[in-house]
């Protein structure tokens, strides 16, 4: 089989499948890591049918590291995210595969459990910190909230802490605006109080989804640069997710590119902007005009409009936009989906030959890329 | 705050004002000056009493100066005829022979005390079940209440109250007939006297605010910062309790500050269902006694309790939500 050439490390397709096939010995062969999520399936009942928001996906995480997880709007990045914590609800929710944080698997994980862990070892910053903070208590209660419920701490330690940490993430005068609401505080700010009410019970994991979409650029870049530092300091494993690829390239170590709740591809940072080798990841790079650059220019849509996760196509997802299924033999990709390698490092899932990959990237695609 | 209070405060006697007058001017000059004496003088009228009747209430005065005289009294007191009304003078009845300002404050604590014991009733229950039903929504609890607030919501108190009366006090002798007696004499006494109407107006009252507390609490709990709360690892209750309830708070206070508005002026059909003799009695009775000063009083009395707890209110608006400004 031509793919098993891939230079890349690309396992061959055939190798995963049969890897998959065998069930769990396979699945876990990433579990050393922080956290490894592996074939997580999340389908929602709805009204119309069955939403496959999350369709196949693996990652893992690293202590100290940043995973970017990088897709259009809709590829499931938060549904993911959630699932991580378990935060669906669980009727009308359908999950599987593995998701192994620590070394416990929490799918299976009772919600009384799942609870200490929320807040304490795993934490959760969203994009709109306006919305996501509750209006009728002041920042300092929602962070000594979060302090009192795992560490029991009383309210003055509590509010010590919350002091303490609106400091720690640069919010001047901290002493008084621990007493104000938030919607005293601006955009950047409010993200500031979140990331500090994240952190306050010193997580293991951060999930950050789309944290700075919601700013501007400058404040942007201070948020970053905030992440980055109390990365260095905590040694916290961050689980990034944005559809902006230059915020990828300052914050992550790991990129992971989504599609229709797949993983596409993966690898580091550098492997996956300077050397990508799936077609739907040179569409989002060719959208960008220039990486290296500070100024991060929103992702433009790929060609052709995302898949319907009612009833997604058939083979590989992105089929119906690739400009090169006709290089595979258009039928194998409209039948036979392409699998990720399940192991850790670099991977993709298309069934280009690692040859054609090289060479379609090399003759057409890096000469868009600025 | 302060500022606000103030200018809320004038507002409040602005509009007292405004009613007051259009009141007084409906009541003592929009029908001629004949018709009022005869609908101020009582039903057993005599020529002499007519004649004091017209000549108290000075009709003959222009109408601002009549309403000034009204309106002043309120505040200072004033004489009528011979008879000294002291402050708050809300005028003579003639047809009874009563400062109306006494037969008020008379009749006032039944009002009071049926408000009270309901409110706290049907606030309770009812909130507490919109909870719940929150808490469970789409299961069988959450259907099992929101159906019986669907149900009770429907029974108008002239059914369910005789209803209930013949239920609980004849059939089952569980209840003492509704009766007022006062708290400081007795408060078992006035507590039991007043169980049954206050059962009745929870029925009634309570669906309103299972609704309410149910469907905002759903809403709040659709909010962005709930699924922040439930990342933090917070427990059900704290969710529910602490935060969902908290962000439901405005539109209950909204509807209980008309409720208490409502019942504090007296409730008519409720009184006179359970021969309460309180403020809605009194307004029955001043119309079919031909008792005009007493009505103006009694109308005077209900829009002041009514504007009094929008004011409140607006009040608690700015305790329950950081957001709103007083300004
Ligand atoms: N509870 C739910 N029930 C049904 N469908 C859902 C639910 N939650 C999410 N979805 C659907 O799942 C898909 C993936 O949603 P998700 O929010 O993960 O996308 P995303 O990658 O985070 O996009 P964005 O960049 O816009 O945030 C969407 O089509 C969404 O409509
Ligand atoms: S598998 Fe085929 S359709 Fe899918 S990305 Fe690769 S070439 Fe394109
Ligand atoms: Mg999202």
């Amino acid at each position: 089989m031509a793919a098993s050439t891939d230079t890349t490390a690309d396992q061959p397709t055939g190798k995963a499948e049969t890897a998959k096939k065998a069930g769990a010995p396979a699945r876990s062969d990433g579990s050393d890591a922080f956290l490894s999520v592996r074939d997580l399936r999340v389908h929602f009942s709805t009204d119309d049918g069955v939403v496959k928001a999350v369709d196949g996906l693996s990652f893992d995480v690293e202590k100290g590291r940043t995973l970017g997880i990088v897709g259009e709007s809709g590829s499931g990045k938060s549904v993911s995210s959630l699932t991580i914590l378990g935060l669906h609800n669980r009727e009308k929710t359908k999950i599987e595969g593995e998701i192994r944080f620590d070394g416990r698997e929490l799918i299976t994980m009772p919600e009384r459990k799942l609870r200490d862990l929320r807040g304490r070892r795993i934490s959760m910053i969203f994009q709109d910190p306006l919305t996501a903070l509750s209006p009728f208590y002041t920042v300092g209660e929602q962070i000594a909230e979060s302090y009192r419920r795992h560490l029991g701490a009383n309210r003055s330690d509590a509010h010590a802490r919350a002091i303490e940490m609106l400091d720690r993430v640069g919010i001047p005068n901290p002493k008084t605006r621990v007493n104000d609401y938030p919607h005293h505080f601006s955009g950047g700010m409010r993200q500031r109080a979140m990331i500090a009410m994240s952190l306050v019970c010193d997580p293991d994991l951060l999930i950050a989804d789309e944290p700075t979409t919601a700013l501007d650029v400058t404040v942007q870049a201070q948020i970053l640069d905030l992440l980055r530092d109390l990365q260095d300091e905590f040694g916290t494993a961050i689980l990034f997710i944005t559809h902006d690829l230059g915020v990828i390239a300052q914050m992550a170590h790991d990129v992971l590119v989504m599609y229709a709740g797949r993983s596409v591809e993966k690898g580091t940072v550098r492997e996956v902007l300077k050397n990508p080798r799936h077609p739907y990841t040179w569409g989002l790079l060719s959208s960008m005009p220039n990486l290296s650059g500070d100024v991060d220019v929103p992702l433009r849509p790929v060609r052709g409009t995302p898949p319907s996760l009612l009833a997604p196509p058939p083979g590989c997802p992105f089929h119906p936009r690739c400009d090169y299924a006709d290089v595979v033999g258009g039928e194998r990709c409209r039948t036979e989906p392409p699998l990720l390698a399940l192991s850790e490092g670099r991977g993709t899932a298309c069934h280009l030959s690692a040859e054609d990959k090289q060479r379609i990237f090399i003759d057409d695609v890096r000469p868009l890329l600025g | 705050m302060l500022r606000f209070l103030v200018r809320r405060l004038l507002g409040v006697a602005a509009i007292l004002l405004v009613v007051s007058l259009i009141t007084f001017y409906l009541f003592f000059a929009a029908s001629g000056e004949d018709s009022v004496v005869r609908l101020s003088c009582g039903k057993n009228c005599t020529p002499e009493m007519r004649e004091t009747v017209r000549h108290n209430l000075g009709l003959t005065k222009p109408l601002l100066e009549q309403y000034w005289i009204f309106i002043s009294g309120i505040f200072a007191g004033r004489n009528i005829g011979e008879k000294t009304c002291n402050f708050p003078c809300l005028g003579y009845s003639f047809a009874n022979n009563q400062n109306v300002s006494h037969t008020v404050a008379d009749r006032f604590p039944t009002t009071v005390s049926l408000a009270i014991g309901a409110v706290v009733l049907f606030m309770t229950l009812g909130i507490g079940l919109g909870i719940l039903a929150a808490m469970r929504r789409g299961k069988k609890t959450d259907k099992v209440a929101t159906g019986f607030a669907l149900l009770s919501g429907s029974a108008p108190i002239y059914v369910l109250g005789p209803l209930f009366i013949y239920l609980f006090v004849q059939q089952l002798g569980w209840m003492d007939r509704p009766q007022y007696h006062q708290f400081t004499d007795d408060p078992f006494q006035w507590a039991s006297g007043l169980l049954l109407p206050w059962i009745c107006l929870m029925t009634i009252h309570m669906a309103m605010y299972v609704r309410l507390t149910r469907s905002t609490m759903v809403d709040v709990l659709s909010e962005d910062y709930v699924r922040t709360l439930k990342a933090k690892g917070l427990s059900g209750r704290s969710v529910y309790i602490k935060h969902a309830f908290r962000g439901a708070l405005s539109p209950i206070v909204t509807v209980l500050g008309v409720d208490i508005g409502v019942l504090m002026s007296g409730t008519i059909i409720t009184e006179s269902t359970f021969s309460l003799h309180g403020i809605g009695m009194l307004a029955v009775t001043s119309v079919t006694d031909s008792d005009l000063p007493m009505m103006m009083g009694v109308v005077v009395i209900a829009a002041s309790f009514t504007m009094l707890a929008n004011l409140v209110v607006d009040l608690l608006y700015a305790v329950i939500d950081p957001r709103v400004r007083l300004s």
